[in-house]
Parts: C-alpha cells; structure tokens; sequence
C-alpha cells in the first residue's frame, strides 16, 4: 500500500475509534436549537436553507427590501452603487467611469450583460475569455467588468464564480471590479444565494465560487482600515433594472 | 525575490527545543512583555476598535445568541459525524478533480508538500496565510530545500520580513509600529519611509503584484472543507488568497481533518459568524470556494489541486468527548481579543503556533500537557473567552479541565499535600476556626517574612489588617 | 423566608464586616437568618487547581453542612458559582450528584436574590458617594448576574453610579492564580483598577470580596483614591 492509503487509512481508523464514545451536544442557550440538537449530530433540522434563519442579519422579504438592504450594506463596505435602467444606460454610466477616471484599458468577458457595456467604452480593451489571456496584460489593465451569479442583501455581497463571471483572475487582479448586477439577481440570504448556484450549476459546480463582499481590505497594521490590499482597490456595482 | 531574507534568525519560540523549559521561558516572557506599558497599550488600542465594529454588526443579528447556537450545532454534528464526513467530503473533493494527500503528522505533512513542489519543478512559490503550515514549520522545510516562498498576506509578509512567527493567529503583525513596518520596507525592498498605513500597505500591494504572476506553485489554507459538494471554502479580506488559487499552475492547500462541514447550508451560518466574531464584519471581503482545478470551459485556474489532510494529534483531541468540542474552533480568533492575558503578556509569549485561549486549550493535547499546562493555569478564568466564541467551546472550563488532567497524571508532590493538607483543615471546622486565627494573629509577621507566595503578592499590592475576630466568632456573640 | 447564610472561608477570617451586612439587610427586608456553623470552605482553591479528588471532599461536606436549608445566599459570585454550577459538575456520577443539583437550585448569590428571589431593588438605604461598580467574572459569566446589583444601587438614595471603561474585563485575581503568575495578574489590576479610578469614583463596589481584595490591594499600593466596598455594606446602610 502506498503511504497515501495507509496514512488515510490510519487516520479514518483514529477517527472511527475516537468517536465510539459519544460528545454531548453544545449547551444551548435558546430553545429552538435545542430541539434540533436532541435529534443528534445525524438528525440536524434546524439550518436547512428552506427553513427561515429568523437570528441571522435580515435579507429582506421582499424584491424591493433586497436591494435596500443591499445598497445599503454595499456603501457601508465602502463599494459604490450605481443604477441604471437597462444594459444601455449602464453602458454609459460605464463609458463615463472609464472617461473621468482616466482607465486605459479595460478587461472583460464574453457575457450577455458585459458585452454591450465593452463594446460602448471609449478606451481599449482586453477580452479574457476567447484564448489563453496573458496575466501580464490583465494585471496592467486598471478595470475588469465581470457579470455576477447574484448578490446577497444580507451581507451585501457579490457572488461570482469561474464558470460565468470571466474566470479566477478577472475579478480580484485588476485595481478596479465593475460588477453589473441584474435587480433580479439580488438574493436575500446567502443560503438562497447558494441554493440558487447549486440549481443553476445542478451537473457540474464551477471550480471557484467568491463572495466578494466590498473592495479588496487590510487591517494589518494597527488594525487600521485600508482599502485595496491585493484585490481590487475599487469595488463599483451597476445595479441594473 | 526568490527569498525573504529575516532580519534576525527565524525565532525558534515555538520549538522550544527542550520542551520542560516551555514554563520557564513562559514566566520569564510574560515577566519581561507586562514591564513594557507602552507595547501593552499599543496592543490594547488596536483592538479597541475590535469591540466597537463586533458590537455594531453583532446588533444586526436578529437573534445573535441562537445564531450561536446553530453555529455551534453545525461544527458538532460535523465533528461527530466525521468518520462519516470526511470520506464523503474526499469522495466529492476527487470527483471535482483534486487529490487527497493524508498526513498523520507534520512530518508527513512537509514530505508531501515538498514532493509535489519536486514534481511541479517549482521556482517561485506563492503563499497565502494558513495557520496550518506555521503548525508544521512549512515555511522553514521548504527553504532548506531551496524553494523561495513569499507569504502574500500582508500581516504574514511583515512577519516574514521581520524573521517572527505570527503574535496573533488572525492579525499577525498586530504587535508592529507603522513606523517599524517602514524601516522594515526600506531595507528589504528600498522604498522611502512613510507614517502612512495606506502607503505601506501600496507598497506591499506593487511589490507583490509580479510575484502571483510569476509563481508556479500557489500555498493556500482552507477555513472548511464542505462534505456535501466536495468544495474548500478560504475566508481573506485582502484578495491574496483569491490571486493565489488564481494564477499559479498548481494549487496546493493544507488544512486540518476537523475543518470538515455537512454541506453548504452550515457554512452559509458559519462563514457570517466567523467575520463577526473575528473581525466585526459582516462577512469577510472574499470567501471562496474552490472544487477541484479549472474546469473544461473556464479561462484560467490551476491545472492541479491538492489537498493535503493533517491529522497531527487532532484524533487524539477527538477521543476525549469532555475537549472534543475545541474542534469545532474556526480559528476566528475573538477568543484572543478579549483576553486579558492575551493583551497583557503578548502573543510570542506563549510560545505556541496557536495563542490566546484556544491555544492554551489545545496545545497541552497537540503538544504534551506536562510540557504545556502552564498555559491552563495562566488564566482568572473570567470566561470572557467562552463568552465571545461564535461556536460556543467551553473554552475557560477547558483550562480547568487540563488542570485537573494534569494534576491526576503529573501531581506535584507539595501541590497535593498542600490541597491534602487543605481539606482535611475544611473539613473540620475547629481545626479550620483555629487555623484562621492563627494566620490572621500572624499575618503582621508574615507581611514582614513573606513566605513565597505571600511575597508575589505584597511586591505589587497591599493586605487589609485582618479582623480581630472572624465571622463565626462575631456570630455566636451575637445579641 | 429562613435564609441560611453561606459565608465563604475569607469572607469569615477576612471581611466579617460584609456577613453582618448580608445578615442586616436581609433581616430589615423580615427575613430570618441563620449560620450554620459546620461551613468552612466551598473548596473552590483545590477544584481550581486541579485538585478535584481534594476538592469533592470538602464539596461532599458542604452539601451536608446546608441540607434543608429553604435558600442559601452568599456575598460572594465566585464561591456560590462553585456551589451552583461546579457542585454538579464535580459530583456528578457520584451518591452525591442529586444533593448537589438540590442544593445549586437553592443557592444564589446575595444581590441576585434580593432582585431575582425576593423581587426587591429598592432596601431603604442610603449612600452619599459617587461609586463604580465591578463585575466579578464567575457572578458575571458562570451565573449571569449583571442587571441585578446596577438596580439595586440605583435605588439608593444619593448615590451616584457610574460605569467605567472596562466594565467586563477581569480584576485579574483568579485565586491561586494572583500569586502564581503575580505579573500578570497584576497588570489585569492596572487595567481594571486604572479603568475604575478614572471614574473619579469614591468607591468600588463589588459583590466578590476576593475581586475586592485584589483592587483594594492594588489601588492601596498605587496610592489611587477609591475604596473596595461590598454590595451588602452599600446596601446595609454602611460607610466603610
Ligand atoms: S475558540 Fe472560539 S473564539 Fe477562539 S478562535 Fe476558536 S472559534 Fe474563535
């Protein structure tokens, strides 16, 4: 046998041993979890998705409340918040970003809600998605315009992933995160925002799921705040519809 | 840069390479840390913000005490039922396309790590924070081996350069002036001096940027490894972590067995709690979960994923069902900023790849508890800890716990006659009436010949004059 | 009501001044108090150690020294959170595990059973002094006593409370701990200590003679003005 198997093998018998005596549930304070608790480790009823999580931050309940609660969040994290009506406005409030703050060359990819916008800017641009992109000329742009899997009012997040949003690097190397955010796809709680990829991707999850949930940060020395740490300094979202 | 050159020999803190004298050299660091007052409330202030933003965002829970409780449920059942998770997770994590590597111990643990950056023919490796590889000393291994590696995390870059260990396992370089961190920039990568965070931070940022593109090999942590879909999901605020699973052609991540959760649900309780509790955020700036390498129809991402699963004495924790629940830990670190003992004698005093009260917890079992157990008594038990822990870990009755566990397997022989010695006094009230007279009548001689516990305390705080009678004396005379 | 007092073995050598307190109070509120002389210690310093084999002992013995008693009240968070909460824990799986789990729901600590038992936050008394309030952790966290000794204190004449800047963190005296690892427990006490001076406070008031032995002794050496005084001594009407 391989060290492999034998050390997984090893393992996975200390495990099966040290669990033959069993660990009382964790003291509970509320009356709810307690329930669930008693039905053993196995019989967990309390944090299915589909059962309210009433103790978590409010997601909103309604279409309306979501992108409150969202916006909300997102200028707390310091993001900025556009809206537009529809793709065309948002192609130009996206040409003006790249006019006044003087973007050379904007990244993107393939995607019915980022297409038009690349299309519309002023300056150049760097597809990454129609070949092997070169991560040099990514990391020299000073935008990338990702579409989004939805967003999350409860935590005012962005959810992207490698299968629909232009890859791994397209959305965490260059200094500023255009994000366009279709209103329907504001998700009140990050389970439904969860369950919804899960539906979405039913055959195959795509390699890499992110929630991005303000510009990149750092409170590394004197744990004092400091925006754009690796990822991207800017975080602007087009809330569109 | 190939290497971060330290300043000063990596410090050997953690290995103490005579473990016994693990005590000593706690008593002598704490003695020396509680003598600087300012590096105490530099310490103090920094976390002072802490308690502001968790209180602010932990009001936007509708019921924070039962997210507790769901939170606390969601590690417990993981952690009960992980001869039945982890296979499951593995499964899954293989379907995905990654390969599971088994370690029993750290020794393993590096043997692998260096064998797939042999196989790789590594030059440049990248790292993102992961508390993990500090347990095993990957770092150290994979430079004796010639491999340069660069932590991108800009706490654990400054500790890099500065040749020190992490002082707290959350914000690593929390000890440090600004002032320090610009020396420190100057000399290792010649840039002008600054008082400015924001500029120190943008020239970590420009020094790094070159150093995801180029590296071959990315080193990342994982905060929990999801059964249900076969996913790791990495918590970071700076986009590190996200550049390094992005860019590098191999991606390589090392976590603990117990980091194992049931499914997504769980973690959609998990991951807000964390950032709260942690950071007083409402969620951490990036958390990602990454199932296998780049998929057919993706335009970029590692063509390799590895996952390498430490054991390191954790099932030795899990046998124990009183301690097993300091597994639930997510590694949040409020324990730490609410400590008083971790804000007064210092992160490097404990000596431990984990600090504060979690670490005191577990060290004793990852480590030898007749060897570690000093960290169970250095603490008033006030349970601030216990109070700020997301996952609800017994974590101050823990430390008695060890105390006891200790005190049945290594006994100090005047220790137990002392306690001996004390219950047969309590247990007889005379004997216990007479005895109190006798050190209130004697105190005045002892305050001046102090035997040594008696001297600990008068070197820094006053007696009150006893009464000329007890209680009970008083009592019986009563009218 | 009969209340037994539990007076805990420093409270009796050390501070029998707070005693008569309890005993005042609760006997101008009608209640009769009596004191079980066979008490001597809850066992508390050997179960902190380690030393539970020492500690279930004397824990055995207390458990017979209070059978029958209607309500069992101490001055003192930690030592009634040993009894509360640590009894059962001690000597559960032993011949003894019922009466411990009897007696911790007859014990309560004093200013909580004022509050929580008798329903009663206003005793009559008076104090003309600006004083701060210290929370001891094991009265704090293992029983969760917070609200009730803040209501008490409001409701004395002329007295002026104020919260400090640490109103959760630890005086630092820990028992055992206080003379093990003295630095550090001393450098809680600058914290707490400096924490509740900076209220310009005349007295500390706290419902645990051990956090008060700690803050006295260190604010006594450090020259700073407040004093440590007991809850029950407020309460009974009695200026140290
Ligand atoms: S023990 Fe609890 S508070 Fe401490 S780091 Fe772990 S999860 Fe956080």
């Amino acid at each position: 046998m391989s060290q492999a198997s034998t050390a997984g093998a090893v393992i996975l018998a200390r495990i099966r041993e040290a669990l033959r005596v069993p660990a009382p549930p964790p003291q509970m304070r509320s009356h709810a979890t307690e329930q669930a608790a008693a039905a053993g480790p196995g019989g967990l009823t309390i944090l299915p998705a589909d059962v309210a999580r009433p103790w978590l931050p409010d997601g909103g309940d309604t279409p309306e409340e979501r992108v409150a609660i969202l916006t909300e969040n997102l200028r707390r994290l310091k993001a900025e918040v556009h809206r537009a009506a529809d793709l065309a406005a948002a192609a130009d409030l996206v040409a003006t970003f790249a006019a006044d703050r003087g973007w050379r060359r904007v990244a993107w990819h393939g995607h019915e809600t980022v297409e038009p916008l690349a299309i519309r800017l002023g300056c150049d641009t760097y597809r990454v998605d129609d070949r092997q992109f070169d991560k040099d000329a990514l990391e020299a742009c000073d935008a990338g315009i990702t579409a989004c899997e939805a967003a999350v009012a409860q935590t005012g997040s962005i959810l992207v992933s490698s299968g629909s949003c232009g890859g791994r690097a397209l959305s965490i190397l260059p200094h500023v995160h255009v994000v366009i955010l279709p209103a329907v796809a504001v998700a009140g709680t990050l389970a439904d925002a969860l369950d919804l990829v899960r539906a979405r991707h039913a055959s195959r999850l795509p390699s890499m799921l992110s929630f991005i949930t303000g510009p990149s940060r750092t409170g590394d020395i004197e744990r004092i705040l400091v925006l754009g740490a690796h990822g991207p300094r800017e975080l602007i979202v087009v809330l569109v519809g | 840069m190939t290497r971060a050159a330290a300043d000063t020999d990596p410090k050997t803190v953690f290995e103490a390479e005579e473990p016994h004298l693990a005590k000593r050299k706690f008593l002598h660091d704490a003695a020396e840390h509680v003598r600087d007052t300012a590096h105490r409330a530099f310490v103090r202030k920094a976390l002072g913000g802490y308690y502001t933003s968790r209180d602010t965002q932990q009001a936007r829970y509708r019921d924070w005490e039962q997210a507790r409780d769901a939170a606390s449920l969601a590690k417990w059942s993981a952690v009960n039922r992980l001869d039945e998770l982890l296979p499951r997770f593995v499964g899954n994590f293989e379907a995905n396309g990654g390969r599971v590597h088994w370690a029993r111990n750290a020794d393993e643990a590096r043997t692998i790590i260096l064998g797939l950056l042999r196989q790789a023919r590594a030059r440049a490796v990248i790292k993102s924070k992961c508390m993990t590889s500090e347990e095993i000393h990957l770092n150290a291994a994979m430079e004796r081996d010639g491999y340069g590696v660069v932590e991108s995390d800009l706490g654990e870059f400054i500790q890099q350069l500065r040749g020190e260990p992490p002082y707290h396992f959350v914000f690593p370089c929390m000890h440090v002036r600004r002032d320090e961190i610009s020396d420190l920039f100057g000399r290792h990568l010649g840039t002008p001096p600054t008082d400015s965070p924001e500029e120190l931070t943008m020239i970590a940022r420009r020094h790094m940027r070159r150093l995801y593109v180029d590296a071959d090999v990315g080193i990342t942590g994982a905060n929990f490894l999801v059964a249900e879909t076969g996913q790791i999901s990495i918590t970071e605020n700076e986009g590190n972590a996200r550049l390094t699973a992005a860019l590098p052609r191999v991606h390589i991540a090392l976590a603990g067995i117990e980091k194992v959760v049931a499914n997504l649900d769980d973690l959609a309780v998990l991951l807000p709690m964390l950032a709260t509790a942690g950071a007083g955020q409402p969620l951490t700036c990036y958390n990602t979960l990454y199932a296998g390498p780049r998929q057919a129809g993706e335009c970029d991402g590692p063509e390799e994923m590895h996952l390498v699963l430490l054991d390191n004495r954790r099932t030795e924790i899990l046998a124990d069902p009183e301690q097993r629940d300091s597994l639930h830990c997510i590694r949040c670190g409020a324990c730490l900023n609410v400590c008083p003992i971790f804000k007064n004698v210092g992160g490097f005093t404990y000596g431990t790849t984990y600090q504060g009260p979690i670490g005191s917890v577990i060290t004793p079992h990852l480590r030898g508890l007749a060897d570690w157990n000093h960290l169970s008594g250095a603490s008033s038990l006030c349970g601030a800890c216990t109070d700020a822990c997301p996952v609800r870990i017994d974590i101050h009755h823990h430390l008695l716990h060890n105390r006891r566990n200790a005190a049945r397997s290594s006994p100090s022989r005047l220790e137990r006659l002392g306690h001996r010695l004390f219950a047969l006094v309590a247990s007889r009230p005379w004997l216990f009436a007479a005895g109190g007279m006798v050190v209130r009548r004697t105190l005045w001689l002892a305050k001046k010949l102090p035997p040594p516990l008696l001297r600990a305390w008068l070197a820094t705080r006053d007696l009150p004059r006893p009464p000329a009678r007890s209680f009970r004396s008083q009592w019986r005379s009563r009218p | 009501m009969r209340v037994s007092l539990f007076i805990p073995c420093f409270v009796d050598q050390m501070f029998p001044q707070v005693g008569f307190a309890v005993a005042r109070v609760l006997e101008r509120l009608g209640h009769a108090c009596e004191f079980r002389a066979a008490q001597t210690c809850c066992g508390q310093p050997s179960f902190n150690a380690g030393y539970w084999d020492e500690a279930r002992e004397v824990a055995a013995r207390a458990l017979g020294v209070f059978a029958g008693s209607e309500a069992v009240v101490g001055p003192s968070g930690s030592c009634v959170a040993m009894m509360r909460v640590f009894y059962p824990q001690l000597l559960a799986g032993t011949p003894h595990e019922t009466a411990a789990l009897d007696l911790a729901s007859r014990t309560f600590e004093f200013g909580e059973f004022l509050v929580e038992r008798l329903g009663v936050t206003d005793v009559g008394a008076r104090f003309p002094h600006r004083v701060s309030y210290h929370d001891g952790c094991h009265g704090l966290r293992e029983l969760r006593i917070r609200e009730a000794p803040r209501k008490l204190l409001q409701a004395v004449r002329d007295l002026d409370l104020v919260e400090c800047d640490e109103p959760e963190s630890c005086c630092g005296f820990g028992g055992l701990f206080s003379v093990k690892y003295p630095m550090i427990s001393t450098a809680m006490a600058e914290v707490k200590g400096g924490s509740l001076a900076r209220t310009g406070c005349d007295y500390v008031v706290s419902s645990d003679p051990s956090c008060q032995l700690q803050l006295d002794g260190w604010l006594s050496r450090t020259g700073q003005r407040p004093r440590t005084i007991h809850l029950a001594e407020v309460l009974a009407g009695v200026e140290a």
